[in-house]
């Protein structure tokens, strides 16, 4: 079981801030293909060029190997400060 | 293996709704520390405009589990480059009006380089690496700010 979670305006286009996935998808990168047939706003926010992701709470490229219990945020580049 | 960095005693990191007070951290950052000679401090304000948008206010957003994680990282990123004495890094979540603080950071060293340095690369780090997410609310309605190309830019130039 992986923990999914969006933010920010991705949050909002996909209407979902957290989902839960039994997967044997083994990777981010994978995790992020698998996300991106759940429809058109999916498939357009959850591009590499739009949407980061973390893996249990820290950054990571899209070759981060996924287990089960693991969190994986997707959220848009980051705009605080 | 990740190792997970740590806070050390004389840091301070806090991601908060309500306002903080610049004398009270001074205070903090300069009390029973009379090694250091430099504090540089950073705060960043809601200004009323953006990209030639009138703006009425911001809203934060974060990824709680995560923010006090990646802010520690910076803070101990900036220890291992430069000399530092106490590091103060706050932040603002929640809806914000004109002028309104939203985030601090304070460093102290024993000269002016290292705080100037540190203070500068943590405030470029924070604005790409933090996972936080600003709210536009204008007279049109409101929309999620894009993140800026020259952030990048300069946060890689460290």
């Amino acid at each position: 079981m992986i923990k999914v979670l969006f933010f920010a305006q991705l949050r909002e286009v996909l209407d979902c801030a957290s989902l839960e996935l039994d997967t044997n998808v083994s990777s981010v990168g994978e995790l992020r293909i698998a996300l991106m047939q759940k429809g058109r706003d999916w498939q357009e926010f959850l591009a590499a060029d739009k949407a980061l992701a973390a893996l249990n709470q820290t950054l990571v490229a899209d070759d981060a190997r996924l287990k089960s219990g693991d969190e994986v945020a997707f959220f848009p580049p980051v705009t605080g400060g | 293996m990740f190792t997970v960095a740590k806070l050390q005693e004389q840091d301070h990191i806090a991601v908060q709704n309500q306002d903080f007070d610049l004398a009270l951290e001074y205070q903090a950052l300069t009390e029973a520390n009379q090694s250091d000679g430099a504090v540089v401090h950073f705060v960043g304000l809601v200004r009323n405009n953006n990209l030639g948008r009138q703006i009425q206010a911001l809203e934060l957003e974060h990824y709680p589990a995560m923010t006090t994680k990646a802010l520690t990282e910076l803070v101990a990123e900036a220890r291992q480059r430069w000399q530092l004495g106490r590091i103060r890094l706050i932040h603002r979540v929640g809806k914000l009006s004109l002028g309104e603080q939203i985030v601090f950071v304070g460093v102290t060293s024993t000269h002016r380089g290292s705080a100037f340095a540190a203070c500068e690369f943590l405030m470029d780090q924070l604005k790409t690496r933090a996972p936080f997410w600003k709210k536009e609310y204008t007279s049109e309605g409101a929309h999620w700010v894009a993140a800026r190309d020259s952030d990048r830019v300069k946060a890689g130039e460290w």
